[in-house]
Order: C-alpha cells, then structure tokens, then sequence
C-alpha cells in the first residue's frame, strides 16, 4: 500500500502529480492510500515507497477529465483524490469513458462536480462583506463564509475582479483569504467572530428586500431551493423572511380589499396638462405649404384597415417629392422598413437604389412608395419571413394609394411586381407577361410595369443576378424617356382584360 | 410636504418596483473599457442571483423608480396619477450612493432603474440617463445597469443610454393594443413597438460596428428585453403567446417577462382583484421555452391550449405530445436532436448528452432515464434497446398516468 499526503484539501496540483507519476508506473488504484495533510492518517498505512522505475506507459486524458478533476479535487468527500485516481486508470484503457455519462463513475464525477460548481456560485452570490472604518486608514470589508467544499482558493479570483479597488479578507473555518490591492493573501481559517456582526448599510438593504418582496406572489419553497437554509444565519436578510412569510396572507387580503379611498386632488389636472401636451406634440402640422402628403401620411398612421396593423411596427408611407414625375410602387415594407417606417431601404431598397443609379434617376426627385403599407410576415424563431399580401390586404390598402396618386399626379408610375399591378389596375396579371409594356389605370394613368428588385435578389445564381439587373436598368431608363416624353413608340402599350 | 429621508424614499420607491418581474443580469458581457483607478465591479455573463425574496423570486439587481410620480394614468398601476398612494422621488446621487453602498458589500449585480414619467418622457429619460452617467463615469462602475426606456423619448437620449446601460427595456404592458387603449389610455401599442424597433436598429448597428472595429463603443450588449401583464384585462394565453413570437422574431429580444397581475393597493374597480395567476404565468414561460429552445413553432404551442388557453395541469410540451401521439414513440438510439427535443422530460442537456452517448452505446430505458426529469413521464413516449411502450401510448388514461400530483404550497 503506498500511500499520498498532499498539501492542503484543495491541493490539485500535488494530486495531479502523483497521480500521473503513479500512472505511469502502472500503480493500480487499490495500491494507492490518498490523504490531505489535514485529515487523519489512515491506519493501515505502510510507509511510503519510491514509485518504482521501469516500463513507464504515456498517459492520455480528455481535456474535460482535468477540468472536472481541478473542481472535484474540492469536493468535501475524503475519497475524492482515490475515486479520481481509480478514474484516471480506467481512462486509460476506455479513452471515451466520460461520454457515457450513464456509467456509475461518470454519472458520481459528473454529480461532485455539479455540486462544487453550486457551492461556488453560491459563495459568489451570499458572501456579505462587512465595512470596517479605522480612523486613517482605507476601509476594509470582511466576510464570513462557511463553504461546503474546499473551494475558497477556487473562488476567490471572482472577488479579486470584482472587488479590485477594495481591501477584503474572506474568512471561513479552514483557510482565509485576503486582497491588500494589489496581491491575494491566503491564511490560516478562523472564526465569525472576527467579522463584525453589523454594518450600517444593512438597514437600507432590508428596507430594500422588505418592500421588493411582493406578497401576493408568496412561493417559499421556490426560495428555499435556490437560497438553502444553511445560507441563512449570515444572510442580513434573512432573519426578516419568518415575518414577511407570516404576515404574508394578510398584506395580500389588505392589498385586494382595499379600495382606493380617495383620488388626489392633483391627479386630474396633471393627467389633463399630459394629454394637451401631448395632443400638441400629435397634432398635424398646419398648413406650411404642405401639399396634403404630410398630413395623408399622419392620418395612415393610425390606419386599422386590415388585420396587419397588429402586428406590423409601423405604417410605412411614401416618401419623396409631391412633384415628381415618376412615382415607383412596390409592394409592401419588409423587415428593414418597418422598423425604421421608411420604404424600400433594406436589400432590395439597396438593390432598387443601385439600379436607380445605373438608369440616371435620382431617386430624391421621384416618389417612392407601396401597394401595402404595413409588413404582412410570418414570425419564425428570431426572424420574420416575408408574406405576400393578399388581395383583402391590397384592396384595404388602396385607399391610401389613390389618395397619394391624386395629390401626385405623376407623369408616369411604375408598378414594381404584381401586387403594385393589382392595385394600381384592379386586375392580376404575372409580371413577365406584360413586363416593359404601358397599362393604363383609371387611377394613376399610364403605368409602366416591371420586376419588384427582390424577384432578383432572390434568383439562385449570380449569373441571371447579373443578366436580370441589367434588364431591370434597362426597364428604368425606358420608363425615364418615357416620363420624359422622349419615348415615342407607342406599341408597347399592353392591356389587360 | 416634508422630505422624506432616504430610507423612507428607499422603501416607497422599491415598493414601486416590486410589480416588475425582470430582474435578470444575465447575458451581458464584461465590460473592456479602460479601468478608472478606483473603479469597481465586474460581470460574468450568467449573471448571480444574490438573494431571494420569499415570493421565490430572485434579487440581483437594485431594482428602484427613480420617482413615482407619473403624469400618466395607467389603471393597472400603483403610480397612476390616480392613485393615493405615498409619493416619493431619488436624487440620481441617492440612486448612485445606494447602488455603490450594496454593491461593496456584494449584495447586488448592479442596477434595474425605471421611473414614473414627469414633467415629459424626455425630462424623465434625461434622469435615468444621469444616473448610469454617474455610475459609469464618476465611479468607474462596471456592474450591470439595467434602464428602463421611455418610449416616446428623444432618440439622442436612447443613444446615450444605450453607452452606459448593459441592458435597456420597454414594457409592452399588455399583449393586445385594445387592452392598452383601454387601461392605459395615454400610452399607444404603435409608440411602444417603434420604439422596440428602433432599438433593434441600433442594437444591430452596434453589432455591425462591433465586427468592424473592436473599439467600436459597446450599445446595450446585453440587448433589451420586455414585460407583459398577464390576466389583467381577459387575454388569452394565445393573444400572449402571439405577442411574444411577434417581439422575439421583430425586435430581438432577449426575453419577454410575463408578470401575473397583482392586485395593488387600491385598484382600479376595472381589474380582477384576486391572487395572481402565478400557475398561468409559469406555464407562459414554459411556452416560451419551447419557442426559443425546443424548436416549436408558437403555432404548435397554441395548438395544444384548450381554446387558447394553457393547461395548468399539464406542461405545455406534455400536453403538446399528449395531442400529438402519433409522432410517438420516438427511438433514442436513433432520433435526430429535433425529435428528441420533442420528448416529454427531455431537455436541452439531457439530449445532448444522449446523442454523445449513443455513438458508443446502444442506450437502455434505465440509461434515459439517468438523464431524464422524470423517467415517469418519459417512458410512454420512447423506445430503446430494451424498452418499447406498448399501448400504453393509446390509452385514455395517458394524462392522467404521466400528470404530477398537485403541489401543496408549504405554509412554512
């Protein structure tokens, strides 16, 4: 029997030498007697011998073997250093071991280091730090913890970057650990005692949990799984839960039955001067050469004419100039121009823009705008999937777009895909059928008819990308001399019937 | 009016707070900006929870109104203009002195700091803007900083407070705009969702900014987040549940908060004055999970709800796979990660620790169950190598066998 004596009960490092000495000398587990300087010594234990030399065998472990290791070796069980040892061999031979999380090894190392893992998050969460002023010197906080496992040198890096500017000692009944600004002091343990027992912020901090603590809500077993009783002798807070639980009942029955006993004589006229602020800020801007678009624009707003407004962020209107002579219609915002309420201003506005450029159109000259003005989508996960309008959601909308088009007057419009076709003319045609051709619409005149620039965002292949923006230029600079009545070819003029 | 010292304001104005329910400090990010000697804090990304009250709910934050005074008349609010209760309000160096003083002595994460509106949205925005100031910049704080967004605020001032604030939220309030116009006449649904959507401009702007440069200053890192007030105006579960698939899929959030209505001192005649519905708000996030998890559409989710409600008896993935069996029994030697998600009793990392598993060994139910929640619930709805369920997948009593026995609550 050989047996180990590490430094302290926290000690990794000394095991994880050994250990790997011991290893590779093909020690078995039984063989091997482990103990922490500050347990008892077992009895039936030889003296220690060399390790012997000879046929030494490379040790392989997974990484996540040592990092279970360095917090199991924390553990308060007195056979943590032998069971990692036993696991350590096992290792050798079933290289994937820790993947079975079912084997009984697997599932314990697992379970040890779940349960260190909590009792530091737990030392994070509950230590309390006591202000200790001396005249002349900086103040010093002190706390006293008591951990279950051996985990104050594990945890106390998390103070020192949290609590870098201050001077702090944690003290707990087996070792300490202190901060002096610059450098972390570990020492022997001690008593709660040496902490003092008050502070004077924590009256402000029960002040605090008393009033945060709402007792319509009481579910004390949900607090007692999270903040265990054990925590609870050196919690100031907690010597107010007994109370605040008893009377509980009674505060809740106060809260319900109590009606309120008078309005305060302040409270009409301040909700009177609230809503006239704000009715000013709401208003719609009064006549300032406004060409009727500003005030259309407000009104659409608040437009509640189909489902979409629901759900849609914002109404999204036309924007550019009341007297341009062309006057672009899409089919609806997407994601991007709903959020901002601006249109065609995502992918395809950016694509839009492009070919505008290419075409020589300059787009704060024209009027840009949709057949539906509220974002119809389908929410998946974090995104929205665009849906296509229907023809419910186009005639609801068509309001908007005649009275847009009646304060325009546009030389010519030019319909971006099927759904601008469908409200400018009444009638459903496929695009590519009477793509480059002249429809006349009772409602805005000729219009031009052409792709939507996401038809071509959405092809498969940079290939027809290319091919297909080039024809869409070319449809834009058509529709230009067209505006500009330097386009005299009538044939292209389509109908629909 | 006399003044009130500040432990009297400290305990109106956490009283105030006590209707919100986020609280979380999670998912931010260290902060890297120079260290001011004498500074102090740090983040951990998972955020701690330091206490808890006995509501069972837990404190990591110093969750504080600024005042409690509000311009505004919302029924379903203890700081209505209506109502009679105390009134009290901080200066922002009481808000700074008091989240430093805890914070020394580890009590909190940082700080969640909302406010009644006064004078006008952006006075009161410029307030809260003020305190995170103080704290970043005078103090060198790098704790957490939680602000609450005015929603009808000056975008400069959300700019501002994006810089200082790990997180920022605006409340929905209440999952349908009807019920808002009813109950809380001054504020719009519209208002509220552009104001979301705006600042999910700018949170992906950051981010874009971020892969840029990786001096680019930091916006709200961990993102923002909302609260809806449930069963206080007879909204469904499915009104709920739409409304957040919407916030999620729109606007990003990290979390939507769902908060039982509470009875408050003095309601309004209008509300349910009755326990709040905690049960129907549990299973809310049960839901939830699912959506943002478990791969279920919200349409799955409302589909297993008894005519847009919730069952308090059942999870909602239970009662899901309870309404779906013919998607059963689901193999877990062979399953892809989606079906197993589907498992009642399964969750995330039992799943992926049975994935890892199995390409070694063929798993047993016994195997399953280690890794389950409840090995109970789990065995009708799977098959391994020595295991398959039989008809008990058919049977009437199938609910009732897997249900939990209801909980007593302890009276302590």
């Amino acid at each position: 029997m050989r047996e180990v004596v590490l430094r302290a009960p926290d000690d990794y490092e000394g095991w994880r030498d050994a250990a790997r000495a011991l290893a590779e000398a093909g020690v078995p587990a039984e063989a091997v007697v482990w103990r922490a300087a500050a347990d008892a010594p077992d009895l039936f234990v030889s003296p220690p011998e060399e390790a012997p030399s000879g046929d030494r065998r490379a040790l392989r472990v997974p990484r996540r073997f040592v990092d279970l290791a360095e917090l199991v070796a924390c553990h308060r069980d007195p056979e943590r250093f032998a069971f990692l040892y036993r696991l350590l061999c096992r290792l050798q031979d079933e290289p994937r071991l820790l993947d079975i999380t079912t084997d009984e090894d697997v599932f314990r190392i697992e379970m040890m280091a779940k349960s260190v893992r909590r009792d530091r998050h737990k030392m994070t969460a509950f230590v309390r730090f006591k202000e200790v002023l001396v005249e002349g010197a900086e103040p010093a906080y002190l706390a006293w913890f008591e951990p279950e496992h051996h985990i104050l040198a594990l945890t106390a890096p998390f103070f020192v970057e949290r609590f870098k500017a201050m001077l702090w000692t944690i003290v707990t009944p087996e070792a300490r650990a202190s901060w002096d600004g610059s450098a972390l002091h570990f020492g022997p343990g001690g008593s709660r005692d040496e902490v003092p027992a008050e502070d004077a912020t924590e009256e402000h901090w029960r002040t605090y949990y008393v009033n945060i603590f709402n007792p319509a809500r009481l579910k004390v077993d949900a607090m007692k799984r999270e903040m265990p009783v054990k925590y609870w002798k050196n919690l100031p807070e907690a010597q107010l839960i007994a109370p605040l639980v008893r009377s509980a009942g009674t505060s809740e029955a106060r809260m319900v039955a109590t009606p309120q006993k008078t309005v305060p004589k302040r409270a009409a006229a301040i909700v009177a001067r609230a809503d006239e602020a704000r009715a000013e800020r709401d208003a719609p801007p009064t006549a300032m050469g406004n060409n009727g678009l500003e005030a259309l624009k407000r009104e659409a707003l608040a437009c509640t004419r189909c489902d979409l407004h629901q759900f849609a962020t914002q109404t999204v209107f036309g924007e550019g100039l009341s007297t341009a002579d062309l006057v672009f219609v899409g089919e609806q915002p997407g994601d991007k121009e709903d959020l901002a309420g601006k249109p065609f201003i995502g992918p395809a506005g950016a694509l839009f823009d492009r070919a505008l450029g290419e075409a020589g159109i300059d787009r704060t000259r024209a009027y840009v705008t949709n057949a539906v003005k509220h974002f119809k989508f389908e929410p998946r996960g974090k995104r929205r999937i665009h849906k296509k309008p229907g023809v419910g959601e186009i005639n609801a909308c068509h309001h908007w777009l005649e009275e847009e088009l009646k304060i325009l007057r546009p030389r010519l419009t030019i319909a971006l895909g099927a759904s601008a076709i469908r409200s400018l003319t009444g009638q459903s045609a496929s695009v590519l059928s009477v793509r480059g051709t002249v429809l006349s619409s009772a409602l805005a005149g000729p219009v031009f008819v052409t792709v939507h620039p996401s038809f071509i965002l959405r092809l498969p292949d940079e290939a027809s990308q290319t091919t297909e923006f080039g024809r869409f230029v070319a449809d834009l600079r058509h529709a230009k001399a067209r505006a500009a009545g330097e386009d005299s070819t009538p044939a292209a003029t389509g109908t629909l019937l | 009016m006399a003044r009130l010292d500040i432990t009297k304001k400290l305990a109106v104005l956490a009283d105030a707070a006590k209707y919100d329910a986020s609280c979380a400090s999670s998912g931010a990010k260290p902060r890297k900006d120079p260290v001011k000697p004498g500074g102090i804090g740090s983040i951990t990304g998972q955020g701690i929870c330091h206490s808890y009250a006995p509501d069972g709910r837990c404190i990591s934050l110093l969750k504080l109104l600024l005042t409690n005074h509000c311009i505004y008349d919302c029924l379903y609010c203890v700081n209505r203009a209506s109502s009679d209760v105390q009134r009290a309000r901080f200066t922002p160096e009481e808000v700074v002195q008091l989240t430093l003083d805890f914070y020394r002595r580890n009590y909190i994460e940082g700080l969640f700091l909302s406010s009644g509106i006064i004078r006008s949205p952006d006075y009161t925005m410029e307030q809260l803007v003020r305190v995170a100031q103080l704290l970043r910049e005078e103090h060198g704080f790098r704790g957490y900083i939680h602000l609450k967004t005015i929603p009808d605020a000056d975008p400069n001032l959300i700019e501002q407070a994006g810089r200082y604030a790990d997180r920022l939220s605006i409340n929905v309030e209440l999952p349908k705009a009807t019920s808002l116009e009813k109950l809380a006449p001054q504020k719009q649904a519209g208002t509220i969702r552009k104001a979301m959507g705006g600042l999910r401009l700018r949170l992906d702007e950051a981010e874009d900014e971020r892969k840029r440069s990786r001096r680019a200053p930091a916006f709200a890192p961990a993102g923002q987040s909302t609260q809806m007030i449930v069963g206080a105006d007879g909204e469904k579960d499915s009104d709920i549940l739409a409304s957040s698939a919407n916030l999620y899929s729109g606007y990003k959030l990290k979390r939507v908060y769902y908060s039982a209505y509470s009875p408050i001192p003095g309601s309004s005649q209008s509300l349910p004055a009755r326990k709040p519905p905690l049960m129907r708000e549990h299973r809310l996030y049960q839901a939830d999970w699912l959506y943002r998890f478990y791969g279920f559409a919200m349409d799955e989710v409302v589909g297993a709800t008894d005519g847009g409600m919730l069952d308090l008896d059942l999870d909602p993935k239970l009662a899901w796979a309870l309404r779906n069996r013919q998607r059963f029994p689901i193999d877990v030697n062979t399953a892809s990660r989606e079906e197993l998600l589907r498992v009642p009793g399964l969750g995330v990392k039992s799943v992926d620790r049975i994935i890892d598993i199995r390409r070694l060994t063929t798993m047993r139910l016994d195997d399953v169950a280690k890794l389950a929640r409840s090995a109970k619930v789990l065995r009708p709805f799977v098959t391994a190598l020595d295991w398959t369920p039989g008809a008990s997948l058919d049977g009437t009593h199938l609910a009732r066998a897997v249900k939990r026995p209801a909980e007593q609550l302890s009276l302590f």
